[in-house]
């Protein structure tokens, strides 16, 4: 019988572990293998993944996911200043306390669905906003954002060792392991992981595969028995989960949060890199994630003596002319080499960049179908 | 009356000023095929959003199965067991012709509900094999990892009527389930249908196409003005002058 392909999952996580791993070994040639980047990457894969799995399967698109970033990124610092500088309470506390604001926005977002539940995540999304910056400054410190002190209580940390009162700032670490530099990539990596692995088994389960049959025709869902509504919130909070975790790493790297975390624009970050990558596919946001943040990072990098020297083979007239046209899509600018980019994707390859690998892999295999049936028919 | 499936008794509704349905009482009896006709307005439409919850009727009861399905969520009402095929194919077009199959089998198996992700789609064997079988019953077993959007028109209803067949429903509503289809496509439908009517399943197919209803069907009852005016055997039916007065046009049916 003809059964559904069935997929190893060791296999795929073998080679997703060993290539997440090996990270700063193959990233070296393009210049991104330094730590920060990577913890970069690894963080937004994270959250990616998980944004995917409500927007790619569900096709709910939410603008609020921004907030449970800043949530996660609020309860990590929360979780140094009381308990400990170590990392695993916080970013347990992070998701689950991002899972559980997951919950009440969910709840009362998925009411509605198309535009009207893209409209209300985000009113929620401004209303977590300027709460940080007034009724809860109190929690979260307003604009300064919050940060670390010395004096912070520390509980656990106080119970099992005499910190030296007056000593310099903390930093966040596991046991002793300091979580800068690569040791901190390594604690994302294994968090990014563990996260693919959970969207692999959904992709994968009969849930998956429900959430995608909403997605097509939620009417018909109903009407075939299901209760659609669980099913929605299950997929919200576990995305808002996942940005929990995203937000709580972010403050693992570097113990301070800001209300700026929690706009809505960061959302949008999140919606352009599952499109641009292939949206409700499993590696696509994490393609995604890749190709925009190492983009920014080039992009960003880029001043006019750069293109000065870049240019320098070319006759000085034409150098200065191609300085003047190229300098307002680097640096600062370098949204609009995104925007432009975003476009030619959107135009395209509406499926992302994943479309574009899947037509070329057609092409190839096509070609060879058709040469088997030649080879046949002589 | 303890063989009926779905019994509706004196039900009324209005919108407005129209009365859409007028006292009517309806028995439908288990194991038959129970056809609903009627002209453009009759009030069948409502009918069948009274049947399946949609609209509650101002006065009166709808038992399904002994049980009042008055105010129930359309999942609840399914999972009671009674399914319905819709007027325009209504199936997961971005899915292949399995999974659309394995969706409802997986509702009936696991109910309304259930969060379970450690364990593959690709590992629920009885479903699937079950999945196979309905899709081999109605031909389409050659092409179950198609995508189901590109199907014919009526390639998408008899996908659909497996949809409904493998949740075994004690009632299956059909609401004109040859509506807009060629000729070729309405014979097929039909036959499935009647293969369908061996099997044993209750069956309320509301209908303009009069081939269809007098091909398929145990029963007719024909509604008119919201209200029911005749209710017999086909035969009894083409007969009768009152059916041909209302619906028929005098006697210009072939």
């Amino acid at each position: 019988m003809d059964f559904i392909k069935k997929r190893s999952d060791l296999f795929i996580m073998t080679v997703f572990s060993i290539a997440v791993f090996s990270m700063p070994i193959w990233l070296d040639p393009i210049g991104a293998s330094y730590p920060d980047l990577l913890q970069k990457f690894a963080i937004f894969g994270i959250f990616a993944i998980g944004y995917n799995i409500l927007f790619g399967l569900t096709g709910y698109l939410s603008f609020g996911h921004a907030i449970f970033i800043g949530v996660g990124s609020y309860t990590a610092v929360w979780s140094f200043k009381l308990l400990s500088m170590n990392a695993i309470p916080a970013i347990i506390f992070g998701t689950l306390f991002a899972g559980l604001i997951a919950a009440l926005v969910g709840y009362v977002s998925l009411r509605r669905s198309g535009i009207y539940f893209s409209i209300l995540t985000l009113a929620f999304a401004q209303m977590f906003y300027n709460l940080a910056y007034s009724v809860l400054s109190p929690i979260t410190n307003g604009e300064t954002g919050l940060t670390i002190a010395a004096d912070d209580p520390r509980v656990l940390d106080r119970l099992f060792s005499d910190v030296a009162a007056g000593g310099g700032l903390p930093s966040t670490e596991i046991f002793g392991i300091s979580m800068s530099g690569y040791s901190g990539f390594y604690f994302t990596a294994v968090l990014l992981i563990l996260a693919f692995f959970i969207s692999l088994k959904i992709f994968n389960s009969p849930f998956g595969l429900k959430l995608k049959a909403i997605k097509s025709n939620q009417n018909r869902m109903k009407y075939t028995g299901y209760n659609t509504r669980p099913y929605l919130i299950t997929a919200f909070v576990i995305s808002g989960m996942f940005a929990g975790l995203a937000g709580s790493l972010m403050a693992v790297t570097d113990p301070l949060a800001g209300a700026e975390r929690m706009q809505w624009t960061a959302s949008g970050e999140v919606i352009l890199m599952t499109i641009l990558g292939g949206v409700g596919t499993l590696y696509g946001p994490l393609l995604g994630v890749g190709i925009m943040k190492y983009l920014e990072n080039i992009f960003s990098a880029i001043n006019e003596s750069v293109l000065q020297s870049f240019f320098a083979f070319m006759p000085q007239w034409l150098n200065d002319t191609m300085v003047v046209i190229i300098t307002p899509f680097v640096g600062e600018g370098w949204h609009l080499t995104l925007g432009l980019m975003f476009m030619v994707v959107v135009i395209f390859l509406p499926g992302g960049v994943t479309e574009g690998f899947q037509k070329i892999k057609n092409r190839f295999t096509k070609s060879k179908e058709q040469e088997k049936l030649k080879q046949g028919d002589e | 009356m303890s063989s009926s499936v779905l019994k509706i008794s004196n039900v009324n509704k209005t919108f407005g000023g129209l009365k859409a349905l007028t006292n009517v009482n309806l028995d439908i009896e288990k194991g038959k095929v129970h056809a609903i006709i009627g002209p453009n307005g009759a009030g069948k439409s409502t009918l069948l959003n009274v049947c399946i919850g949609l609209l509650e009727p101002d006065t009166g009861e709808v038992l399904f199965d002994n049980q009042d399905i008055i105010g129930k969520q359309p999942h609840e009402i399914n999972q009671m067991g009674l399914a319905r095929v819709f007027q325009t194919p209504e199936i997961f077009s971005e899915l292949s012709l399995l999974e659309n199959v394995m969706i409802p089998a997986l509702s009936k198996r696991d109910g309304p509900f259930k969060f379970k992700i450690f364990k593959d789609l690709a590992d629920e064997k009885d479903i699937m094999q079950e999945s196979i079988d309905v899709l081999a019953s109605i031909g389409m077993q050659d092409k179950i990892h198609g995508a189901s959007g590109s199907l014919s028109r009526g390639d998408k209803r008899r996908l659909e009527l497996a949809m409904s067949l493998i949740q075994h429903p004690k009632l299956l509503l059909l609401d004109e389930p040859t509506a807009g289809m060629a000729r070729h496509d309405t014979n097929k439908t039909i036959e499935l249908l009647k293969q369908m009517k061996e099997g044993g399943m209750t069956k309320v197919i509301i209908e303009h196409d009069m081939h269809v209803v007098f091909s398929v069907a145990d029963t007719i009852s024909v509604l008119a003005r919201g209200k029911f005016i005749a209710t017999g055997t086909p035969e009894e039916i083409k007969a009768s002058p009152i059916v041909k007065e209302a619906y028929l046009g005098g006697g210009t049916h072939e």
